[in-house]
């Protein structure tokens, strides 16, 4: 049974992500992105991280598509004439089949003594993320704050030409 | 359940097809949707990781998962930074095509 979800989620992840970076209209490939990514919540929930699957169903697919939507309806991508690939895709292509077939030879060569999967519950994760994790996570906060700080004066620019 | 490795698969295909995204494609949102998709990438093998390996020394077996939560808040940000700067090409030279955006280039 899980092997028949793992199969489904990863081919749904890889297809859907195969069809974000070949389609040639930009709002189909929002949307497969969207698909990719519940497909990669369902894999959280196959490795049982609940937490991380709701925050990807909620982050990913809830904020950063919409966010990314709005970017191609504001810039008006979508009726781009020459929104297709650029002239290096071929050596891009290599590239990418190159890094795969690294990566690949690199986790086939790694440790292979494992324990059963197993998940912290969510009490867990709270404790070690404001306790170990915590400086960390204020970092992160800060991080947000000033993001989106410079993003609303990057995107709301000068009083002459705004 | 399957393996750890077969996870590890799943994430490194969907790097390389980020890889790809960001070389090949033209468009400005088009690149930061395949930067989206290395960064599930690496949030898919920290995960994996988390959930097989057990921990070792100072490190608690599921800080992977942590850690994943730090990629999440730095993609969200990343995003939001994306589409100002991405607005604002927009406003100065009506393109999203990275291929004109050549002010710099020499």
């Amino acid at each position: 049974m899980s092997w028949i979800l793992f199969f489904l989620l990863g081919g749904l992840t890889l297809g859907a992500g195969l069809g974000v970076v070949i389609t040639r209209n930009v709002v189909h490939a929002a949307l497969f992105l969207l698909v990719s990514l519940v497909a990669v919540a369902g894999l959280y929930l196959i490795l049982f991280a609940e937490f991380l699957a709701l925050v990807q169903v909620l982050i990913y697919s809830g904020a950063i598509v919409i966010v990314l939507l709005f970017a191609i309806m504001l810039t008006r991508s979508g009726e781009y004439p020459r929104t297709g690939d650029n002239r290096q895709w071929p050596l891009a292509a290599v590239t990418a089949l190159a890094l795969l077939g690294v990566i690949s030879v690199a986790f086939l060569a790694g440790p292979t003594e494992l324990t059963a999967p197993q998940s912290p519950s969510f009490t867990e994760l709270g404790n070690s993320l404001f306790t170990i994790w915590a400086i960390p996570f204020e970092i992160a906060s800060l991080v947000l704050l000033v993001a989106l700080i410079g993003a609303i004066v990057i995107a709301r620019g000068d009083r002459e030409d705004g | 359940m399957a393996p750890l490795v077969y996870f590890q698969l799943v994430s490194a295909g969907l790097f390389a097809i980020g890889v790809y995204g960001v070389l090949a494609r033209r468009s400005a949102v088009l690149i930061v949707m395949s930067i989206e998709l290395m960064l599930n990438a690496v949030n898919i093998n920290l995960v994996a990781a988390a959930s097989h390996l057990d921990g070792s020394g100072a490190f608690q077996r599921f800080d992977g998962q942590i850690i994943a939560i730090f990629v999440i808040t730095i993609a969200a940000a990343e995003v939001g930074l994306a589409l100002a700067i991405i607005l604002r090409m927009y406003r100065n030279r009506a393109t999203a095509n990275v291929d004109e955006i050549d002010l710099m280039k020499w």
